[in-house]
């Protein structure tokens, strides 16, 4: 038997049914191996940038909190299942979830000072559903503050590394679902993808991971940062693993998210083995502009031919609003964090300031003290393009260009079934290097933006490495409600190509 | 449009009333919105705000505002969309208010009622759904608040008027028209001092002819009697102001029952920004034709529509029939008394007055009226058919007052109280002569006085006749045919 | 269209935010970089196209589901306090709010 850490996920629970492994020692091997790595201290000052930190520890800071207790009951509560004969699909496999997802039986910080130990009364739907099919929650991952982010080093409790070079950023703001998948810490992770933060790290980390047509996951649960824009998704080594994850994540929450839409469940594991002779891949010369570097954009290039030889028909295309869907998106989810956030004030959950004059020095201090910088400056800008005088010009502007983009992908959708190309215009960059230069930031989003602001499902799957030895993603865009032909366009790829198997140094 | 002048200004007034919509359930979540229960054990995680929490509609909620829509002639919006209202207070938990902004759910609409005898219409802008926040309290606390959220996230219709008014007795008695039409159709409990129906005033003043003048908001009023106070001393606070040369600055004003007098609030910036937009979470509200003409097939007949009909079909005045449609209950009444009687105007007069009369002392409502409509119609039937005067049929009521029928109909319970008291009517012509006969004969004096045109003396002798008949005689007649004897004579 | 200090801070204001005199300087400068990268956006022609609320709107009809109204949440006061910073019988204790 392979070590567990390297089983597939349908592979981990076949062994758990069949009892070749209990689920108990399945959850211990994990948690030994997350806790070696989860040795980094929480950072408590929300101003420390990433100059303060040495990526001298070959920790990840991946992980942010376990409840041993909690996980072990669990397993053994699989062991009992199962040798009843009542193992659900994916009984006793472990899974890691992100730090914005609320779980009742760890605490949820969403990577923010804000939320330091606060303990919701409930589960996020998305957790729910995993459990439901028996999956074993190990502990919740590090994030950027509430999903803000692209580097995962606007954390309060320190960045996340890069597991094939610490020295580097590990991407976010699911930095550290991709990095806990990445060493093999759990066998799958939940991310959530506001404006590439599943695709971004996966690419970084030489993961897979995928975000849904939005509307399919619940939010219920999911602490808010763009309401229109917000989807979770499942990280994981494969394809294969990831549309098992899916099809259980997704589903219709109708008494609880308004946003949720009334579709039915789906197994997106039906079409993973059909031919793609034929699949035409819309390639959009926006995606492949000077500002690609070439070290990706060679590796998109080799994938692109993988795909020809596998029968597919690459088809040039156009999105002409490409630039645009980044001033459109940082407009319109700082505008919605703006006001999502506003309910983090001091008064029914969360951190307080310790001392303060009167209630709007309760307020102003709370906030100063308990949100990150990155964080403060999205609700001033949110603030900003929604008050008095600049709501038509930027807000209002931005959603009707947002329509354009959407409108763009449609045109685009009727020459190709699938859209391919980079997902960063670069590999990971050093920690601290973007740190002080937010705006380059944001412009490397490019490439993810668009099919967030159409609620388009994507994914990003391993496809080679570039500069410095990192790993380079490639990006596949569908129409609404095509997660299955992404799935299998890339669990294809996946059979005849071995990226996403590339082990780290340290992780057999 | 006749505006009454305040020492040379006119006043004008806008309303906003909150009501709280009569559900079960909040409006975004499955919490109970039933008053009085301890602090927070009706607020859950999505009154709360906790992380992670979304507003799901409450479809009752939009019912009602339907129901409201078309009560008040309005239009229903076929589409509507939920915003946020962004600000900063310990009641508010999201730190933004669930309203509606640009497209409310109901659009336009008036509302008729009598200021005296005078007919007004007082025009509505809009009427919209949105949450209540919660409570602060202060007493048990010193320099600080306790904050109560099972009120957040109470349902809440808010109307709001043209400025139409141009005095504070004409805002009352709007707002006690809006207060039994949201109470009639049932969409508000209507009770105030439990905060089901609050008013703030907008309340400005200018010289007849001028623009508008900036207004003062005066925010919470939740009793009548204050309303009318806090807008009168409003109002003479401003003209002060103008006088001595000062502007009025916009602003949110409390009333202080105690001293009579309204004061603006300290907030830093009056004109906050709210930052509306559409909320993310809630995609737009559609209401299709079908249900708008669902909810009017089963509304009660509204008081509009059956003030009309009363007038149409019973030929009474338009007063009457607005004042008799106050409740469902009133007017119910009034109907069935109008319709076995078949003496509407009667009815109308007994109803609008004794009866009422005789409830607001008990402080009972039509639908617990101790004197049952058969009952009345019946004494009313009695009073057409001259058997009874007004006089004796108000002794009648009196007897028949919270006595149940026991078996008999009511119009042999009438009788039989009249036999009993031997209040019949005299309308024997002859021995209402006789009467006369004797009456003049002992006041022969008077005779030449009444003939010069002596009204006082005639009274006098009429009340005579109904002294000597004990009450019982038919005035009318004893008036008629004491006039032909004495012309005669 | 660059902001000015006395803007960042209304904005701050508005959005309860403190601002070191060294943290308004970073910000103004950093926001006003990121609105260099925003202008763009205001000479793109839109008169034709109406705004995107929801994703899916492109391709169907979104509209606001409604629930029966029932009641189905208990009291769970002390499930949902667990992590309040300052309680008291029951209440959630904030400094004196000035106008009653």
């Amino acid at each position: 038997m392979q070590e567990l850490h390297n089983m597939s996920l349908q592979g981990l629970a076949l062994a758990i049914k069949n009892r070749a492994v209990s689920a108990r020692e399945t959850s211990e091997h994990f948690l030994a191996r997350a806790k070696a790595h989860a040795s980094l201290k929480p950072a408590l000052n929300p101003l420390q940038t990433a100059d303060h930190l040495t990526p001298a520890t070959t920790s990840c800071g991946a992980f942010v909190s376990f409840n041993e207790e909690f996980t072990l009951n669990l397993a053994d509560q699989s062991d009992q299942r199962i040798s009843k004969g009542q193992a659900r699909s994916l009984e006793g496999v472990p899974i890691a979830h992100k730090d914005i997802f609320v779980t009742r039986d760890f605490p949820t910080t969403a990577g923010s000072k804000m939320l330091e130990g606060y303990c919701s009364p409930f589960d996020a739907t998305v957790v729910s559903l995993l459990q439901q099919e028996g999956m074993i929650n190990l502990g919740k991952l590090n994030c950027d503050e509430f999903a803000m982010g692209s580097s995962n080093e606007n954390s309060a409790w320190g960045p996340v590394k890069n597991p094939w070079d610490v020295s580097r950023v590990a991407g976010g703001s699911s930095g550290g679902s991709a990095a806990a998948v990445a060493l093999r810490l759990c066998p799958a992770a939940t991310g959530t993808d506001t404006g590439g933060s599943i695709r971004q790290p996966a690419s970084f980390c030489g993961v897979t991971g995928i975000k849904p047509t939005y509307g399919r996951a619940s939010r219920y649960g999911m602490i808010a940062y763009a309401s229109s824009l917000d989807q979770a998704g499942p990280m994981a080594q494969s394809a294969e693993d990831c549309a098992l994850l899916l099809s259980a994540m997704c589903g219709p929450d109708l008494d609880r998210d308004s946003t949720s839409l009334d579709v039915p469940k789906e197994d997106f594991s039906r079409h993973l083995n059909d031919s793609i002779q034929g699949l035409r891949i819309g390639l959009p010369k926006e995606f492949f502009s000077d500002g690609l570097h070439a070290d990706v954009r060679t590796c998109i290039d080799l994938a692109l031919h993988e795909f020809k030889a596998l029968g597919a028909q690459l088809v040039p295309i156009e999105l002409p609003k490409t630039e645009l869907s980044i001033p459109v998106y940082y407009i319109l989810a700082p505008a919605e964090a703006s006001s999502n956030l506003s309910r983090f004030d001091g008064v029914k959950f969360g951190f307080r300031a310790k001392t303060y004059k009167d209630l709007d020095d309760l307020y102003r201090k709370t906030r100063t003290e308990g949100f990150g910088e990155e964080v403060k400056k999205r609700i001033m800008i949110g603030t900003y393009v929604l008050s008095h005088g600049y709501y038509d010009a930027y807000y209002l502007q931005a959603q009707k260009i947002r329509r354009m983009i959407s409108n763009d992908f449609q045109e685009a959708f009727k020459t190709c079934d699938v859209i391919a190309g980079p997902v960063t215009p670069q590999v990971a960059w050093k920690l601290g290097e973007q740190i002080n230069d937010p705006v380059a930031n944001y412009l490397a989003d490019i490439f993810t933006l668009p099919a967030s602001l159409a609620g388009l499902p994507a994914m990003s799957m391993p496809c080679g490495f570039g500069a410095s030895s990192m790993p380079v993603g490639l990006q596949m865009i569908g129409n609404y409600f095509q997660e299955s032909k992404l799935l299998n366009a890339a669990h294809q790829f996946q059979l005849s190509t071995d990226w996403h198997k590339k082990a780290l140094r340290g992780t057999t | 449009m006749n505006s009454p002048l305040i020492h040379g200004y006119e006043v004008v007034i806008g309303f906003e009333t909150h009501t709280q919509l009569t559900t079960q359930s909040k409006i975004f979540s499955r919490a109970s919105i039933a008053f009085g229960s301890e602090a927070n054990t009706q607020a859950c995680a999505v009154d709360l705000a906790l992380p992670g929490t979304l507003p799901v509609m409450n479809r009752q909620a939009v019912e009602r505002a339907i129901e409201f829509g078309l009560a008040v002639g309005a239009h229903v919006s076929p589409s509507s969309v939920f915003a946020r209202k962004n600000y900063f207070y310990p009641d508010l938990p999201k730190g933004y208010q669930i309203s509606q902004f640009e497209i409310p759910v109901v659009q336009g609409g008036e509302v008729e009622f009598f200021l005296g005898q005078e007919k007004k219409v007082v025009r509505l802008v809009r009427a919209h759904l949105e949450e209540d926040a919660g409570k602060s309290l202060h007493e048990d606390f010193v320099d600080q608040s306790g904050i109560d959220l099972n009120r957040a996230g109470t349902p809440l219709l808010e109307i709001v008027t043209e400025p139409d008014m141009r005095s504070s007795a004409e805002a009352v008695a709007y707002a006690k028209e809006l207060h039994k039409i949201v109470t009639w159709i049932g969409i508000c409990d209507g009770n105030m001092q439990e905060g089901s129906f609050r008013c703030d005033a907008n309340v400005s003043i200018r010289r007849p002819g001028e623009p508008l003048g900036t207004r003062r908001e005066i925010k919470n009023l939740n009793s009548f009697k204050f309303m009318q106070q806090a807008i009168d001393f409003e109002v003479l606070w401003q003209i002060e102001q103008l006088e001595e040369g000062h502007k009025i600055i916009q602003s949110t004003v409390l009333f202080n029952p105690e001293t009579g007098e309204t004061k603006a609030m300290r907030t830093k910036e009056d004109s906050a920004d709210y930052r509306y937009f559409p909320d993310p979470d809630l995609p737009a509200l559609i209401i299709e034709q079908a249900w708008v003409d669902h909810v009017r097939s089963n509304m009660a007949e509204l008081p509009r529509a059956m003030a009309a009909r009363f007038v149409k079909d019973y030929g009474i005045p338009e007063y009457d029939a607005i004042t008799l449609t106050q409740t469902q209950a009133m007017s119910h009444y009034f109907e069935q008394v109008a319709k076995i009687s078949g003496q509407a105007k009667m009815a109308s007069n007994w109803v609008m007055g004794e009866l009422s009369r005789r409830l607001n002392a008990a402080h009972l409502g039509f639908e617990a009226c101790p004197l049952d409509a058969l009952t009345l119609a019946a004494i009313l039937s009695r009073i057409s058919d001259a058997t009874l005067s007004n006089n004796a049929a108000k002794v009648v009521l009196e007897e028949l007052w919270a006595k149940p029928l026991e078996g008999q109909t009511p119009l042999s319970l009438v009788d039989s109280v009249i036999e009993l008291k031997g209040l019949k009517q005299i309308n024997d012509t002859k021995a209402l002569e006789q009467i006369i006969d004797t009456v003049l004969a002992a006041n022969a004096d008077q005779i030449e006085q009444i003939k010069a045109g002596k009204d006082k003396a005639f009274n006098a002798l009429i009340g005579q006749v109904m002294k000597a008949s004990q009450g019982k005689a038919n005035p009318k007649d004893v008036n008629d045919l004491m006039r032909s004897k004495i012309a005669a004579l | 269209m660059p902001l000015t200090s006395q803007e960042i801070q209304k904005i701050a204001s508005l959005a309860k935010l403190d601002l070191s005199s060294g943290q308004e300087e970073k910000m103004l400068q950093q926001i006003n970089a990121f609105f260099e990268i925003v202008e763009q956006i205001k000479s793109v022609d839109t008169s034709s196209i109406s705004p995107l609320s929801h994703p899916l709107a492109t391709v169907q009809e979104v509209s606001l589901r409604l629930r029966d109204d029932q009641v189905s949440e208990t009291n769970q006061r002390e499930l949902n306090q667990k992590s309040a910073p300052k309680l008291e019988k029951g209440l959630f204790l904030v400094p004196k709010v000035i106008e009653s």
